[in-house]
């Protein structure tokens, strides 16, 4: 059986290479077209330079930022399919970005920015994130138990609300206010912000690595809440602490890079085609294939119509969207032919 | 082995069982019978803990279940429940999860002595040579063999059944039941199942317990159990019970509506 394990490193590694390779894509290009002869000399020359501070003030930053809210969202998308047993689960399923934005709205519209400086504005999504998670959270526990679907519909519906409130945040707000969250809803990994950048990229590996210790517990739990506990896991400590880890990162994803769908959604589901549902594989291959899923979305985005800039939500989603129907067709047109 | 005493539980504010003495002595194949409802699946939820008792308690080997932790008891006691897994995992992955007790704190990869345990449990119940097709595409004999590969691959002292014959026809249920047997006689494996047919518990058990309203109506041998006049009573139903030329146990034959009134 060791051949499973080596299939497995194989494909960390090709994914690593992946990651990688889209890493050096997205410094190398941009509206400031540097060959790669240049970039080695740029950087052997050290800081001063004008296309030093571009390669590494610019786009590095945005690099990272991809890295970190891809792979996060894409994990956070494993963990609670997984949990759910359900593919249509995706980080914002929950509400919890709702919170997030209804938070970041309210800061906008008071003009808390620019009274307490723009750290605010994260800060005010992770507080309006965390309060959602504590209301689904003590709205689906019953009698101690973490009422799984009761958690989904829940979720389902604080987002309706959310929405409807944004809406009526947008309909009151001020037409100089309205730019502001329509910029920051469509979600974007412009952060000028190097500190909340590095937060990011902790919060993401820490949430890999917690997630990492429930991994058995995920593949147990893949086959029903009862048939795990009959295998001697601890269903409900696994639950509540799985949701936590998920909520948590996604609260953080958000309020940083605010809501860019279909990564955490579609990059899980064609990590399972191609590695296989094992969760000690499919939790660090989604993860880094997340993170160079976005990362090429968002290089895409900022340089395929430049110099204007796209809003990376809708690469992701015309690029997954389209890429995974494709993928399904496909497999059911081969299911037919056998 | 397994000691419930005076257990009393159900859901929420319906209790489904009463007062249920049973003793399960070790190395020996119980079989619950009784009627839809009388609470059967129930008596072997609580035992397998997914139901906590309302009254009572339940002991494995002289230790409350309830006082021992998920894995302890995941390591003594196995359990193949109804319903047939749909997954898309082979043969074998499914099987190794059923390993997924004896991991220690912080190990993430089978060793091993894993897979040999798992390899020897899927050659004893003859699912071996499927290991690597999906298990959502063998026939359902096959999935049931490795529901039942999987429970033994926990190594437990204890299996516990719920109607293990429900999908089968009856060469399957006999193969089914005779393996039960086998492991009961090769591996010391005490077994305590849920039966629906009252011949093959006859057949296989060595006591039965016989359940009606959420109470134990009668346990003991089958021949002690199974008599027209117990069947009748719990089953409100018009039975003739005679011997079976071949085991000696008792078997239990049916009588339509029709029949009857003709008798009459």
């Amino acid at each position: 059986m060791r051949k499973r394990i080596i299939y497995w490193v194989v494909w960390i590694f090709v994914l690593t290479g992946l990651l990688l390779a889209t890493a050096l894509f997205s410094l190398y290009i941009g509206s400031v077209g540097m060959s790669l002869n240049k970039i080695l000399r740029v950087i052997l020359e050290g800081k001063g330079t004008l296309e030093y501070s571009i390669l590494f003030d610019i786009r590095l930053p945005r690099i990272i930022l991809g890295f970190a809210i891809g792979g996060s969202l894409s994990l956070i998308g494993v963990i609670l399919q997984g949990m759910f047993r359900n593919p249509l689960v995706e980080p914002y399923t929950l509400g919890i970005s709702g919170g997030a934005a209804i938070g970041v709205c309210l800061n906008i519209v008071f003009r808390l920015n620019r009274a307490l400086g723009i750290l605010s504005l994260p800060v005010c999504g992770f507080l309006g994130a965390l309060c959602v998670v504590v209301l689904v959270y003590s709205l689906s526990v019953k009698k101690g138990v973490l009422k799984i679907q009761g958690l989904l519909l829940t979720g389902v519906m604080i987002s309706f609300i959310s929405s409807s409130l944004i809406m009526l945040i947008m309909a009151v707000s001020r037409t100089e206010d309205l730019h502001g969250i329509v910029f920051w809803i469509m979600g974007s990994l412009e952060e000028p912000n190097n500190a909340l950048i590095l937060i990011s990229l902790c919060a993401s590996i820490a949430g890999l690595i917690l997630s990492y210790l429930f991994c058995i517990d995920l593949n147990a739990l893949a086959l029903g809440e009862e048939e795990a506990m009959h295998l001697g896991i601890n269903v409900e400590r696994s639950k509540r602490l799985l949701f936590i880890i998920a909520s948590v990162l996604t609260g953080f994803s958000v309020s940083v890079a605010g809501i860019i769908g279909f990564v955490g959604l579609v990059v899980p589901h064609f990590v399972r085609v191609v590695v296989g549902r094992d969760h000690r594989i499919l939790l660090v291959s989604s993860f880094l294939g997340g993170a160079a899923f976005l990362i090429l979305c968002d290089t895409l985005a900022r340089t395929i119509i430049a110099p204007v800039e796209l809003p990376v939500g809708v690469i992701t989603g015309l690029m997954g969207g389209s890429a995974f129907v494709y993928v399904l067709t496909r497999k059911q047109m081969l299911l037919k032919a056998k | 082995m397994l000691r419930i005493n005076g257990l009393g539980c159900g859901y929420y504010d319906r209790q489904v069982l009463w007062d249920i003495n049973l003793e399960v002595p070790p190395k020996e194949i119980m079989g619950i019978i009784g009627p839809n409802g009388s609470g059967k699946t129930t008596l072997l939820r609580a035992v397998s803990r997914l139901l906590k008792p309302k009254q009572g308690s339940i002991h494995l080997d002289g230790k409350d279940i309830w006082q021992m932790k998920y894995r302890e008891l995941a390591k003594r006691v196995a359990v193949v429940s109804q319903g047939l897994p749909e997954e898309t995992l082979t043969v074998e992955e499914f099987v190794l999860l059923g390993r997924i007790p004896h991991f220690e704190g912080l190990q993430f990869l089978e060793t091993n002595h894993d897979f040999e345990v798992a390899e020897g449990c899927m050659a004893l119940t003859d699912v071996l040579r499927l290991k690597d097709r999906p298990i959502g595409q063998i026939s359902g004999g096959e999935r049931q063999l490795a529901l039942i590969a999987r429970a033994l691959t926990q190594e437990p002292a204890l299996l516990l059944l719920d109607e293990p014959t429900t999908y089968l026809d009856i060469a399957h249920q006999v193969g089914m039941l005779d393996l039960i047997k086998r492991l009961n006689r090769k591996l010391g494996l005490t077994v305590l199942m849920v039966l629906h047919d009252l011949n093959l518990a006859s057949e296989y058990c060595d006591k039965v317990a016989l359940l009606s309203n959420g109470k134990i109506y009668k346990q003991g041998r089958p021949e002690e159990v199974l008599n027209y006049k117990v069947i009748e009573d719990v089953y409100k139903t018009v039975v003739v019970v005679q011997k079976n030329p071949v085991s000696k146990k008792p078997y239990i034959l049916l009588v339509s509506e029709e029949e009857k009134r003709k008798k009459k």
